[in-house]
């Protein structure tokens, strides 16, 4: 008796540890000076936690699991290297994997438990298999989305919203008659199989433009049914990786969902395509000034202060490197450039400076919304990149907008405002941008990445400016 | 039976509030690399699936364990490797030699 009972203790002194430094992972993680460390922290909390779940003395046989472990890192390995672009549809993918062990051990558990499973234990199990299944097809189905193989506009029916709620309600009850009679084996299977359909309906009727939000939502899922599972298995360090990963994944959440102007209810139940139709009603032929080339690096080469303001946009046309190039040069000529992140820029939270990071822009030149916001009006050019939506002051002054009140960047304060874009076509939320049609603004149409170029060439090659 | 949930939940609270506090400091420059790194912490979910498959009291169970170890594990890999890279193209203006 001893013996295991020293090795328990061993293993849950190896538990507080990890959880110790996981929770010091994401502490460091706070500064770029030191998030490596906390990315150590966590990698080294990992080893600890798994080496000594190892020496867990019911385990009797080892082989499945070295398998299992070295096939999960030959699968790890080609999802740690996708490109930056593809980082959202990689986590996506990743909220599945964390969501299908999840759902998995849990189904195991009940079938191992049943029919003796006290009634708070069945509550939980259920709430982990729920959340489980539909975060795992959800991501998968975000995943589709984000990758393209699947139609990223949102797929919307009538009744919809009543036929998902209904699907989520029968699981529900399900659940409900399986914590009174945890001895209905042949029930459990429909609790997960309506999880698995209730994901898909979910994501069906969201499009594009509001995956930040539900990245973070599926994140939030994630976390929390890791949670549930460590109530089920008494394992206080999954409860609390849980909990961790569920409040990242919600304030997340909550940080896109204020960003555009949009509730969570919002996002999961009231489809983007209904706010378009509306939208594109009110069109007239106003005119825009233009300019060349030559033209925006004259005035980019004169001015004092620039913000460049990217979005998914300049990502698409691959134009990162290009726009650090314009960095460079202005930054030899003394002008001093920064650039405005929108939260909603890029697909997932934060992706618009992981891309600009790799393309060597440093990361303090990106400056957050609330920090960029007052120094517009002393700001010579803004130079739009690939974003729409988030610069179009009706946001701010046209309460008929369907964008009015989402925070916007103010680049309209500026004393020049450029847009590179390719036509006048209205952005994601099929909105007109009044921006353009401003006496400040010139329109500068082509490819971002050729645009840009041309620019810099302009530049560099002297006598223009 | 009854107290351990209740000390459970007591640790899921607390760990939720600690979550809360910590993240909230999280730059905004940051959010990717903090969805994958706590994504790859949620992967520790793998110790359950572990002993799922070692205990082997059920073929069921080993086989879900195999492949809850398998989905899980290339969490954790993945995770901290497309982490650490991220984190890695994040540079100053003026390096400081270390």
């Amino acid at each position: 008796m001893t013996q295991p009972f020293a090795t328990q203790t061993v293993i849950e002194v190896a538990y507080l540890i990890a959880t110790v430094l996981f929770i010091l992972s994401l502490k460091w993680l706070s500064a770029p000076t030191t998030a490596r460390h906390g990315v150590w922290a966590g990698e080294l909390g990992m080893l600890l936690a798994i080496a000594a779940t190892l020496l867990h003395h019911g385990i009797i046989d080892y082989k499945w699991i070295a398998i299992a472990l070295v096939l999960g890192s030959i699968i790890g390995v080609p999802l740690g290297l996708v490109q930056m672009t593809a980082v959202p549809q990689r986590t996506a993918l990743s909220h599945a994997c964390g969501a299908l062990c999840v759902t998995l051990v849990g189904t195991s558990e009940f079938y191992l438990r049943t029919p003796h499973v006290p009634a708070f234990m069945m509550a939980v199990l259920s709430m982990e298999v729920i959340l489980g299944s539909l975060t795992f097809t959800g991501s998968l189905m975000a995943a589709g989305k984000l990758q393209e193989v699947l139609p990223q506009r949102p797929i919307t029916y009538k009744g919809q919203n009543f036929v998902n709620l209904s699907a989520l309600a029968v699981a529900v009850v399900i659940a409900v008659y399986l914590v009174l009679h945890p001895g209905t084996r042949q029930l459990f299977p429909f609790m997960v199989i309506i999880g698995l359909v209730f994901g898909v309906m979910m994501i069906v009727p969201i499009g594009g433009a509001d995956m930040p939000t539900v990245i973070s939502l599926l994140n939030s899922y994630a976390g929390l049914s890791a949670a549930a599972m460590g109530f089920v298995l008494d394992s206080k360090l999954l409860i609390i990786a849980g909990a961790l990963d569920g409040s990242s994944g919600f304030i997340l959440s909550v940080i896109m969902s204020k960003a555009m102007n949009r509730s969570f209810t919002n996002v999961l139940f009231g489809a983007f395509g209904q706010v378009q139709a509306s939208a594109a009603a009110g069109h007239e032929a106003r005119t825009v000034r233009t300019a060349t080339a030559e033209e925006a690096a004259t005035i980019l080469g004169a001015a004092n202060a620039v913000v460049i303001v990217p979005g998914y946009g300049m990502a698409v046309a691959q134009a990162q490197h290009k726009v650090r190039e314009l960095f460079d040069v202005l930054t030899k000529r003394g002008v001093d450039v920064k650039f405005a992140i929108h939260p909603v820029a890029g697909r997932m939270p934060g992706h618009m400076n992981v891309l600009l990071a790799e393309a060597d822009i440093p990361y303090d030149r990106l400056m957050d919304m609330d920090t960029i916001n007052p120094e517009f009006p002393q700001t010579d050019v803004a130079l739009i990149i690939g974003a729409n939506d988030v610069t179009n002051p009706a946001a701010r002054n046209e309460p008929s907008s369907p964008i009015y009140g989402m925070p916007i960047l103010d680049v309209d304060k500026a004393r020049t405002v450029m847009v590179i874009k390719r036509s006048m076509s209205p952005g994601f939320a099929g909105i007109d941008n009044d921006l353009y049609y401003l006496d400040k603004t010139l329109m500068l149409f082509g490819d971002a990445k050729a645009f840009v170029g041309n620019i810099v060439r302009e530049l560099t090659g002297g006598g223009h400016a | 039976m009854g107290s351990d949930l209740l000390t459970s939940l007591y640790v899921f609270v607390l760990a939720g509030f600690i979550g809360f506090e910590v993240i909230r400091r999280v730059s905004p420059l940051l959010h990717t690399p903090l969805m994958s790194l706590t994504n790859a912490l949620d992967a520790i979910a793998v110790v359950g699936a572990i002993v799922l498959v070692g205990e082997h009291k059920s073929k069921l169970a080993a086989i879900l364990g195999t492949v809850a170890v398998i989905a899980a594990t290339s969490n954790v890999v993945g995770g901290f490797l497309i982490t650490d890279r991220m984190l890695k193209m994040f540079k100053a203006s003026n390096p400081k030699k270390r």
